[in-house]
C-alpha cells in the first residue's frame, strides 16, 4: 500500500492529532504512579479514622507525607483531566462546546492542583 | 451535512447484555465520579490548612449521613477504578484478551472491589472503636 505521508512525518510519529501517543502514554504513566500512591493514601486515611485536627495536621506536616500527598494530588488531577478530556471528546460533538468544556476542565484541574499544593505546603511549613 | 443518510454502526441496544461492556462503562463512570471527588479532597486539605474551626466544619459535612454515603461511594469507585485500571494496563501490554481470561479478570476485579471496600470501612470502624 502506498504511504501518503512524508518521511519526516512518519519519523516524528505525531499522527493526525499532532501529538502522537503523548496523551495516551501520560494517562498510563500517571495510572501506574497512582497504584501505590492511592493505596498509600487510602490506608493512611483509614489508619487516621476519627483523628482530631492536631493529629491530622501533624500527620500532613511530616516531610515524607507532604511529598507523597503533593505527588498523589498532582498525579490524580493530571490523570483526571486527561480522562475527562477523552470523555468530553467522545460525547460532546459540537466543536466549540467541546473545546470550551475541555479547557474548563483543564482550568479547574490547574486551580485544584495549585490550591491543594499550597494547602499542603502551608501545613508542612507551619504558615 | 447529510450525516443521517449514511449507514450507521449498530448501537448499544442491538447487542445482548454482557458483563464486559458493563464493566467498561463503569470504569468510565467511576473515573468521572472520582474526578468530581477530587474537589472534596482539595477542599478538605484547604480546610486543614485554614485552621481548627474550618477543619471541624469540613469534618461535620463529611461525617454527616449524605457525606458518609458520598465517601463510601467514592471509596468503592476508587477501588473499582484502581483494580480495573490494573486490568486495563495488562490489556495495554497485550495480555488477557481471550474471552475466558477477560471474564476471569472481570470477576476478579469485582470481588477485589468488594473486599477492599469492606476492608477499608471495617478497618476504619475498628480504629474508631479503639482497637
Amino acid at each position: 500500500m502506498m504511504d501518503m505521508r512524508k518521511p519526516l512525518a512518519r519519523v516524528r510519529g505525531l499522527g493526525a492529532a499532532g501529538e502522537g501517543v503523548g496523551h495516551w502514554w501520560a494517562q498510563r504513566v500517571t495510572a501506574v504512579a497512582l497504584v501505590p500512591l492511592s493505596l498509600w493514601f487510602v490506608i493512611s486515611v483509614v489508619m487516621l479514622a476519627g483523628a482530631d485536627y492536631a493529629t491530622m495536621h501533624a500527620w500532613v506536616a511530616q516531610p515524607w507525607v507532604s511529598v507523597l500527598l503533593i505527588l498523589f494530588i498532582i498525579a490524580t488531577l493530571h490523570h483526571a483531566q486527561l480522562g475527562m478530556q477523552v470523555v468530553i471528546e467522545d460525547y460532546v460533538s459540537t466543536p466549540l462546546l467541546r473545546m470550551a468544556s475541555i479547557l474548563l476542565v483543564k482550568a479547574v484541574a490547574v486551580v485544584l492542583v495549585v490550591a491543594a499544593v499550597l494547602a499542603v505546603l502551608q501545613v508542612a511549613l507551619g504558615g | 451535512m447529510t450525516a443521517h443518510d449514511r449507514p450507521l454502526s449498530p448501537h448499544l441496544q442491538i447487542y445482548r447484555w454482557h458483563l464486559l461492556m458493563t464493566m467498561s462503562i463503569l470504569h468510565r463512570a467511576s473515573g468521572v465520579f472520582l474526578a468530581l471527588g477530587t474537589v472534596v479532597l482539595v477542599a478538605w486539605l484547604l480546610a486543614l490548612a485554614a485552621g481548627p474551626e474550618s477543619y471541624a466544619r469540613m469534618n461535620a459535612v463529611i461525617g454527616s449521613a449524605p457525606g458518609l454515603v458520598f465517601l463510601f461511594g467514592w471509596s468503592a469507585a476508587l477501588f473499582y477504578h484502581l483494580c480495573n485500571g490494573i486490568r486495563h494496563l495488562f490489556w495495554d501490554a497485550g495480555q488477557g484478551y481471550e474471552l475466558p481470561a477477560a471474564y476471569a479478570s472481570g470477576y476478579g476485579v469485582l470481588v477485589a472491589t468488594v473486599i477492599l471496600t469492606l476492608a477499608a470501612w471495617g478497618g476504619a470502624c475498628l480504629i474508631l472503636g479503639g482497637v
